[in-house]
Formats: structure tokens, sequence, C-alpha cells
């Protein structure tokens, strides 16, 4: 297999590609070419994970310019003679995969929750439909750019071997001023990192059960989120709290779900949990199919029973 | 006045999958755009209202299409620039990039082109990307609030944990968030007019081939114990036994 580059702009990711990597060329992560921009702090961590680090340090290459983060990627590509960069598929690495993939010629998927390699041939697991189903799929071209999910790979191990090489690449001014970074409204609660959450859905239907809710999350070191309606159209939590296609996919040990139906767009987001407990008040709800526990009952009366019970 | 493109995708509409053996049951089930596609166009919609100007769709797809594309001229559009061929019921994203890309090469004075984060089915978020990337035009992704002053954007750009604010130059290429706005329902007589509004068919050759090839695409599996308990009580037990934490 020829070369791969492995490029995140968020550390922890950047680890977890690098171990891909390592995993689809079949050796260990020494000699795995990484990219690390403006950040030698994350240039030192890959390199002592044995990678082959190369270290741009340009002050006019912004991470916002994802113009000339491509660019700056695809001339690296064509130097160091890779076939296949794998990017996270955070918001940034998937902005970026398609404009890499356009102007270095190469295939590419996104959202990409597992490898493997068959007969020389690199599979892609990912959701598609909406996450009703789940695709194994090849990029034909000779080039691939793969955005690898975040959790999907463990973060390389400490490994000696790393250097660390300065690279050079030729860009445009900037066509883009960044005026301001600022932090998000709202909590910053990671839900992907809970190992317990409490999901409420829109068969909670009084906004006062969610201090209860809150008390039952608590009792159980959990944290509080929810299906996507709860946050966009009764705005009742924020978004970075919703579990789904277009929230967060996690994959808590416990899943405590209360009154979602459960639409794919909805259950792609939960499916992979530990043990999924499905409390609705329609026993046809398609979400109960779903869960190791079903408890059908009216949540009006179930929220402040379980909040009296785990006090 | 901005003459603002907004480019769609027909899916399959995602609540009317069913899954038989495994397998997704695609005949019979009705066409739509994708949600965030939709916020994508009111998006353009607004713009038009407050500066003035016209708002073009932009989509390829199957011949069902051109009968879709009336749900986004209903919805504020004023025209639409189509190409139909069977083959593009399963295309990939850069051979839809790049029909996309040279239909907007064909229009003239183009200031803005807005996509939605992801496609409704595929959500792979590629094509607004590899559309900047064909235009050479600068872009933004998961844009939450759009500004325009003169031949100037401010755009928030929303990641995972920090907001940026943007000024760029027109033209350039956004996708949007579904939270940038609520799309409207059209009226009846909407729907009506929306019959009559130009839609143009371009003879664009659609390339043979695709990029990225399909192996399977199945049903995950799901094994669960669908274990009815009877109360509150009753589950705390079961989960008590379990072990969690908390749990007494």
């Amino acid at each position: 297999m020829a070369g791969i580059l492995v490029y995140s702009n968020k550390g922890t990711l950047a680890l977890e590609l690098l171990n891909a990597a390592a995993a689809l060329a079949r050796v260990n992560s020494q000699g795995i070419k990484a990219v690390s921009i403006n950040n030698s702090g994350m240039a030192a961590d890959l390199a002592a994970r044995g990678a082959e680090v190369y270290a741009l340090d340009n002050e006019a290459l912004l991470p916002a310019d994802t113009a000339a983060i491509a660019e700056s990627l695809r001339q690296l590509a064509e130097q160091l003679d890779v076939s296949i960069v794998l990017l996270s598929s955070d918001r940034r690495g998937k902005e970026l995969a398609g404009r890499l993939a356009q102007i270095w010629r190469a295939g590419c998927l996104t959202d990409v929750k597992g490898l493997q390699s068959e007969n020389g041939a690199l599979l892609c697991i990912r959701n598609v439909l909406g996450g009703a189903t789940v695709a194994t799929q090849q990029i034909v071209n000779d080039r691939q750019v793969i955005a690898l999910s975040p959790g999907a790979f463990a973060p390389a191990g400490e490994l000696d071997g790393g250097i660390i090489n300065p690279a050079v690449v030729e860009i445009k001014p900037s066509a883009l001023k960044l005026l301001e970074v600022r932090e998000k409204a709202g909590d910053s609660v990671d839900i992907e990192a809970a190992d317990i959450l409490v999901v409420v859905g829109q068969g909670v239907e009084n906004q006062q059960d969610l201090s209860l809710i809150q008390q039952i999350a608590k009792a159980l070191g959990a944290e509080v989120a929810c299906s996507k309606p709860v946050a966009s159209d009764k705005k009742w939590l924020g978004e970075e709290r919703i579990v789904g296609l277009s929230g967060k996919i996690c994959k808590p040990q416990l899943a405590l779900i209360l009154g979602v139906s459960g639409q794919v767009q909805f259950t792609v987001g939960i499916r992979e949990a530990g043990t999924i407990v499905s409390i609705n008040s329609d026993e046809k709800a398609f979400m109960n199919s779903m869960a190791d526990y079903v408890l059908v009952a009216d949540l009006k009366d179930v929220i402040p029973e379980l909040a009296k019970q785990l006090a | 006045m901005m003459n603002i493109v907004v480019a769609m995708k027909q899916i399959p509409d995602l609540r009317q999958i069913r899954i038989r053996n495994g397998q997704p049951v695609l005949e019979d089930v009705p066409l739509t755009f994708g949600n965030i596609d939709k916020n994508a166009l009111e998006a353009g919609v607004q713009l038009k209202e407050a500066l003035g100007g016209k708002v073009m769709v932009v989509a390829v797809g199957s011949e069902a299409l051109e009968d879709t594309v009336k749900e986004a001229l209903a919805a504020g559009a004023d025209e639409a620039y189509l190409v139909l061929d069977g083959k593009l019921e399963n295309s990939d994203s850069a051979r839809s990039a790049e029909l996309i890309a040279r239909i907007i090469k064909g229009i003239e004075n183009v200031d803005l082109i807005l996509f939605g984060e992801g496609s409704g089915d595929n959500y792979s978020g590629q094509v607004g990307s590899r559309v900047a990337g064909m235009l050479e035009l600068p872009q933004a992704s998961y844009v939450r609030s759009i500004e325009v002053n003169g031949n100037k954007a401010t755009v928030v750009r929303s990641l995972e944990d920090c907001e940026e604010v943007l000024e760029m130059e027109m033209p350039l290429v956004l996708s949007v968030l579904a939270d940038i706005n609520e799309p409207r329902i059209p009226s009846v007589s909407q729907i009506l007019k929306a019959g009559k509004k130009p839609r143009e068919i371009l003879d664009i050759e659609v390339p043979e081939g695709v990029q990225v090839k399909t192996i399977s695409n199945l049903a995950p599996q799901m094994q669960r114990k669908q274990t009815s308990v009877e109360s509150a009580q009753e589950l705390i037990q079961v989960l008590a036994a379990e072990g969690y934490k908390g749990v007494k």
C-alpha cells in the first residue's frame, strides 16, 4: 500500500487517525506521515507516537480558511507521494475533505466509522439513508480522502522513532477575514463522552418535568440528552445535547430514553449503546423494538416515580 | 440585487423507507428534497426578500426531479436549472458536484451559492466543498447566520466547540446548518404558481462511472432483549442487577 498522510487540527483526533493509518498499513505508527499546521505541541505529540511529522509553520495559514488548508494538504500529498489522506470527520475535517478531494482529484468518503482491508481493496463502513442502513463502500480511485468519525479508532500509543521535518507550501493570501472566535452559547456538555445518558423525547410533555429528569440524571451519574425537536423546536435544551444524525452519535453504556418514538435519524445516534431502556406511553413506539428494557407507561407518572426511587 | 444559487438534492422520503430482509425497500417511496436543503433554500429566499434579486435552484437527479423541483419553486425559488438522467438515481458526490459546478458556470453573475450541510440520505457533506473547489471560490460550512453588506458577507460558522465570525468576499459557497431558519410552508396559491415558474432542463452529458462503489447496504442487526418491565421500581431493580452506578 502506498503512503498514507494523516491530518486533523484537533490533537486527540490526529492520534486516532495515526492509529487507523498504522492498522491499514499493517505496521505500527512508525513512519506514518502526519501533518501539523502551526502547532508545535501537536507535532511533538505525533512524533512521540512514532510518526514522521511534517510541520507547517506559516502564520498566513488560517485553519478557518478551508481553501488554503486543502491546498496545503494537496501540495504535501503530492510532495510526499501518498495515495491516501485520512482526515477527522468532525465539522472542520468534513468541510475540508470534499475540497481536498476535488483539487487533488481523489475519491472521498466521510463519516467513516470502520475500515477493512480485503484482497487489497480498502473498504469503508458508514451509515447511509439517514442512518437506516450501514453501507460498506469502496473508493475506486487511486487517490482517496477518507474522513474518520471521532472515536471510531483508539488514539495511537507512545512509540519511538518519530521525527519532525519542516514542511513548506505555497499559498495565496487568504480571501477571508476571521473577525472573531467566540464560545458557543449554552453549556459545553459533551454527551458523547457520557457513560450514561437520560434522553428526553417529545413524549415528555411538561417542561417542569425537566428538573425531575435532571435529578434522575444526577442520581445515575448521567448527562441529559434529547431528540432533535426537543432542542430545535421546543428549545428546552441546547443543540449540543441532540442525539442523532444531525446531533451526536453516542455510545453510552446505558441510555434511558424517555418518550422518543424512534425514527432512524434519532436511533442512529444511540443504537450502539450498551443497554437501552425505552419508556413510552405508546406500546408500538419503534424505540421499544430497539430496547433491552421497555416500560409502557405514562411519563407524567413515571418521571416523578423514578426521581423519588433514585433519590 | 443578489443572484443566489441554491443546490438541492432529490432523495427518497426517509420516513417512508422500510426494511425487508435487512435490505432497504426504496420502490414506491416518494421523492422529496433533503430537510437541510430546505433550510438552504429558505436562507436564499430570505436574503432575496431583504436585498432583492433572484433565487435559482440547481439540482441533478433522475427524471422525477422535474416534478420534485416544484416543491422548491413553491417555497420561494424563482427558477430552476436541472440535469435529468436515470443514471443519477445512484450517483456519487464527485459526479453530482461536477454537474452542479457545470450548471453554475453557465449562470451569469452568481453572488452566493448555498448548500445544506449534508444531504438527507448520504449526509457526507462533500458536494458543497467540491463545487467550491472546482469553481475556486472561498467557502464556509456549518453556517448558522449570513449577513450581506455590499459585496461582502459576514457569516457565523458553528463548530463543535466554538463559533467563528468570518468576513468573506462574494462570490462564495456556503453550506448552512438546519438551525439557520425555519423553512416556510408554501400556500396553496404558491404551489399552484410553482408549476408556471421557469424550469430549464440542461443538455449536459452525465459522465459514466462513479468513484465510490457500494459493496453492501444493510440494516444494522439489532439484538436487544426487549424485556418488558411493569413499573419504575422494577426497572430500577433490573438496572441495579446489571450493576449500574447510582442504581440501588
